[in-house]
């Protein structure tokens, strides 16, 4: 299986992300921004971090980069692209996926565990997971996802929210909503569900030593999917 | 151009010997640009005027000591070809004056310093103090320091493990923002600021020059009065973005054979890095200042020196490197200039519209800087107060340690670390909250914990024996997560080296500090001093912050302070006598400000640590805290709400009341939890090695007992704890 993580000036969860993919299977390559074609792949993955130091809007100076043309084709024909943190808010940026990422609800930085109920497992992502409430973790300043009322309909007709905030038993009340989002959306798919962005980092939760073990879950479920 | 005279020297902060004495080395009076650079060299924060003569004492060699203090940072062995690089730096005088940027570029500079070794930061610490919660400007400057520093600790990706915040009156009119940083490094691809060889070339690299930050150094070293509203424009401004690139570029730039010596533009900018470098290889060096990128226009020579806009680097290259060099720095689109050379002269030339506009030998500006012996005053070991009984006997233990577990000293500062990053990078281990953060060492099976350590009450007590205990805590937050302690880096925070009080707290401070790393074989191989921590004429409690590093060398064998299974007992080591004078009980529940700091006994607390340290490596230890404020039940409490478990306290049978057991701040303890089978196995290592200990009771659920009239659960405890500091920073 062939992985791509690209490589923004700004990215800092880069290196994490090839770790985690390595470890679970993925034969991984590094994507400078400023390459003009994708190397051949099965899944490409936007990391997490401050592209272009969050300058004018989150992820709106890397949505313009060279190497997006190359990766909004390939998701326009289909190809798994996952954005993670800053890349749910780069790929927000290129209408990939629907909605805006606001200032999280206090206006301050959030570090810290969260619970998020997987809500859809149609799609290649969560197909054959086995466990229904994950532990993640976030790390972001602007993860409150906001769209219109008339998006939110489209997007619950289509089944695609991925992934809502919640307690450890998968209610999602206000208050497990850490950033503010409509609807506790923590993660959310374009229709046709090959392209995935969330606010949570499943490759910091890939050891017991760390934060949590969920991570290799999703990773390891990912693999197999895409095997 | 201005012509120079004493009065504008006098502005400069100079004082009037030594300008004397700059116009009697240079045989002339100088020009404005080369008084500019006087003064930024001879201020107290670059030249460490007041206080070389006693950082000298300082024990900074040891086996593990690679490099100490004199370079951008001190590096440690951790074995197997990888080591340490680190620091901690204080960024007090602008964040007080604007602490968002104060602090953010504080947090900035502190990784340059590390970066600039080769090193790629690995973690983030700081300890910052504030005024007293009641005072009008403490709830801004705090929300300001904090965003500050998870502002850029966050987007350059290097987590912020660990760190300390306290409130206190002192800090009122100046606050403290100390930034620590560690890295990690090959042994052989250390990079240092030594210039070497004649011709090489002198390469710019980073952000354009501003107009930010001129003065920067000499606004460190001076008081605060009521006019330093008028003092923001020399606070800098920080651009992490940049940094981060900065940082890629140069890692990938060292990763060759192209660099002779690097330094980072930190305090006095362009003036310090080239005249330092110079000066350590015993080289000249000639600068054309026309190359220097600007961001404004018609910044003159006097202003390019001084400045200090943030994220820029010098670097002196092998000749014939300069292209590929370039490349780099292109790739990472930043600014890239030749601006210079290195010469056989020992004179620092600078040129400007093709004329010399300064001309100066090095050594006038390094070795023959001055050095002040400065006047100070011994402070007397205050006499110990006698605490009535009938007022302890009194009071509820409940009641005082729901006051003591909310004290804003004391309580959980979730609200600070939830907001700086602290697990990209995805190596830490252990977050903040604990007794150190805890790194990976990436890809190994090593660990490197960390801690930073403060105590001003006890400092101002009685300063000889703070600075002792200081150090001794350091150690002792590092044994409790099961690392062997290697070294330290300090940051000296204290009132005017002018004022004899303040003075005489530094050297003393200095003295316990040395004495006990000394002792500990706990070597000192980095810092920073910082003065004028003052307001007119009222000085901060001084307040030496520690910061320690140790390793852990399988870091499955890593120790957390939660309790872990019910069942378990509990265990004191050490030997607590009752020494309520400078605890927090004493000053926030008896308002008794008076009266000695606890006794540090380095016998003790080298051989209680060490025998913790055995005892953990034998796999016994289930978990561990050390005890520091609010004694031993703030310790246990603590454990019980982060592990959710409680503790039955067994009936107590000591000579002092329960009350002064629980509550005193006696030196070298340790909580520790072990399984019950274990029992015989660690009292044969404790009584060997004639380590006291005390057995605490055992672990039980949901509650915390302590005796029949005083039964608290693990939810009050959280309560008690987690309350404060969200409802003062929300309201």
């Amino acid at each position: 299986m062939k992985s791509s993580v690209i490589t923004f000036p700004g990215s800092n969860c880069d290196r994490d992300m090839d770790v985690a993919l390595k470890k679970f299977g993925f034969n991984n390559k590094m994507v400078w921004h400023n390459d003009n074609e994708l190397p051949k792949s099965d899944l490409v993955v936007l990391p997490g971090g401050f592209s272009y130091g969050d300058y004018l809007r989150c992820g709106s100076v890397a949505s313009k980069s060279k190497i997006m043309n190359s990766v909004i084709n390939f998701a326009n024909s289909g190809g798994l692209v996952m954005g993670i943190c800053n890349g749910f808010q780069i790929l927000v940026e290129t209408g990939l996926v629907p909605g805006v990422l606001l200032r999280n609800k206090y206006l301050e930085f959030i570090c810290k565990n969260v619970f998020v109920k997987v809500d859809n497992k149609n799609n290649p992502y969560f197909k054959n997971l086995d466990k229904e409430i994950l532990e993640l973790h976030i790390a972001h300043n602007e993860g409150n996802y906001f769209c219109t009322d008339d998006q939110l309909k489209e997007i619950e007709d289509n089944n695609q929210i991925a992934i809502y905030y919640s307690n450890e038993n998968g209610q999602t009340d206000d208050k497990d909503n850490p950033n503010g989002s409509t609807k506790n959306i923590a993660g959310i798919f374009n229709k046709q569900k090959n392209v995935l962005g969330m606010m949570p980092h499943p490759e910091r939760m890939i050891d017991k030593c760390l934060s949590g073990d969920d991570g290799s879950l999703f990773f390891k479920n990912l693999f197999k999917n895409i095997k | 151009m201005t012509k120079v005279n004493e009065q504008i020297a006098l502005d400069h902060g100079l004082k009037k010997d030594e300008f004397k004495k700059i116009c009697e080395l240079l045989k002339r009076i100088p020009n404005i640009t080369e008084l500019g650079i006087f003064s930024a060299m001879w201020n107290e924060h670059c030249s460490y005027k007041s206080s070389r003569l006693h950082l000298k004492k300082l024990p900074t060699k040891g086996t593990k000591v690679i490099q100490g203090p004199g370079e951008n940072a001190g590096v440690i062995d951790i074995d197997d070809g990888d080591a340490i690089v680190f620091k901690i730096e204080s960024h007090n005088h602008p964040s007080f004056i604007e602490p968002y940027q104060g602090a953010a570029t504080g947090v900035g500079g502190i990784m340059r310093d590390v970066f600039t070794m080769g090193a790629r930061p690995i973690a983030n610490l700081n300890s910052i103090h504030f005024g007293s919660p009641q005072n009008k400007k403490t709830k801004n400057l705090l929300r300001g320091v904090v965003h500050g520093i998870g502002g850029y600790g966050n987007c350059i990706g290097v987590p912020t493990v660990a760190g300390q915040t306290s409130f206190d009156s002192s800090y009122n009119g100046n606050i403290l923002v100390n930034a620590m940083t560690l890295g990690l490094v090959r042994k052989d691809k250390i990079f240092y600021s030594k210039a070497a060889g004649l011709n090489k070339p002198v390469i710019y690299v980073g952000s354009k020059t501003g107009r930010d930050g001129i003065h920067g150094a000499s606004m460190a070293s001076a008081s605060f009065d009521e006019k330093i509203e008028e003092k923001k424009p020399t606070v800098q401004v920080g651009d992490p973005f940049t940094e981060k690139l900065l940082l890629e570029a140069c890692l990938e730039l060292m990763s060759g054979d192209s660099v002779i010596a690097i330094q980072d533009m930190g305090a006095a900018g362009l003036t310090s890095s080239s005249i330092e470098m110079a000066s350590k290889g015993n080289l000249g060096i000639e600068i054309n200042l026309n190359k220097v990128p600007c961001r404004e226009s018609k910044m003159t020579p006097y202003e390019i020196m001084l400045s200090e806009s943030q994220e820029r680097m010098l670097i002196i290259l092998e000749n014939g490197k300069e292209d590929l060099a370039k490349k780099i720095f292109d790739k990472w689109n930043l600014d890239f200039s030749v601006i210079g050379k290195t010469t056989d002269t020992k004179n620092i030339e600078l040129y400007f519209d093709k004329e010399q506009v300064a001309k100066i030998p090095i050594n006038t500006l390094v070795e023959n800087s001055p050095m002040y012996d400065r006047k100070w005053k011994k402070a007397k070991l205050p006499k110990k107060n006698k605490i009535k009984k009938e007022t302890i006997n009194k009071l509820k233990i409940k009641e005082v340690l729901k006051k003591i577990l909310s004290h804003p000293n004391v309580c959980s500062k979730d609200w600070i670390w939830q907001q700086y990053d602290h697990t990209v990078m995805g190596d830490t281990i252990q977050k903040p909250g604990g007794d150190s953060g805890v790194v990976r060492v990436h890809g190994t099976n090593k660990a490197v914990a960390a801690s930073v350590d403060s105590s001003a009450v006890y400092c101002w007590a009685h300063p000889l024996t703070g600075g002792k205990q200081v150090v001794c805590e350091s150690w002792r937050n590092l044994i409790s997560v099961g690392a062997t302690p290697i070294a330290i880096t300090n940051c000296l925070n204290f009132g005017s080296p002018e004022n004899e009080e303040n003075m005489g707290e530094f050297v003393e401070c200095v003295e316990g500090i040395g004495e006990a790393c000394e002792y500990l074989k706990f070597p000192v191989v980095s810092g920073n001093v910082s003065f004028y921590n003052q307001t007119k004429e009222v000085g901060i409690k001084p307040t030496p912050s520690i910061g320690g590093v140790g390793l852990i060398k399988d870091y499955t064998q890593m120790i957390t302070m939660d309790f872990k299974e019910t069942d378990n007992l509990v265990l004191v080591i050490g030997k607590t006598e009752g020494h309520m004078d400078q605890t927090l009980f004493a000053r926030s529940i008896l308002d008794e400000k008076n009266g000695p700091p606890p006794e540090i006994n380095l016998f003790n607390e080298k051989n209680n640590g060490e025998t913790l340290l055995q005892l953990i490596k034998n796999n016994l230890i289930k978990s561990a805290h050390d005890v520091s404020l609010g004694g031993i039940i703030t310790a246990v409490s603590k454990m019980c709400i982060k592990g959710n478990k409680g503790v039955e306290f067994n009936k107590s049978k000591f000579y002092i009341s329960d009350i002064e057991y629980l509550f005193s701040e006696d030196q070298g303890r340790y909580i520790i939890e072990i399984d019950t089978v274990d029992l015989k196995k660690v009292t044969n290592i404790l009584e060997k090695n004639s380590v006291h200990y005390d057995k605490l009771g055992k672990i039980i659920d949901n509650y915390m007992i302590v005796n029949h009239k005083t039964k608290v659960t693990i939810d009050e405890l959280k309560s008690y704890n987690t309350t404060w500091l969200n409802s003062y920073m929300r309201s």
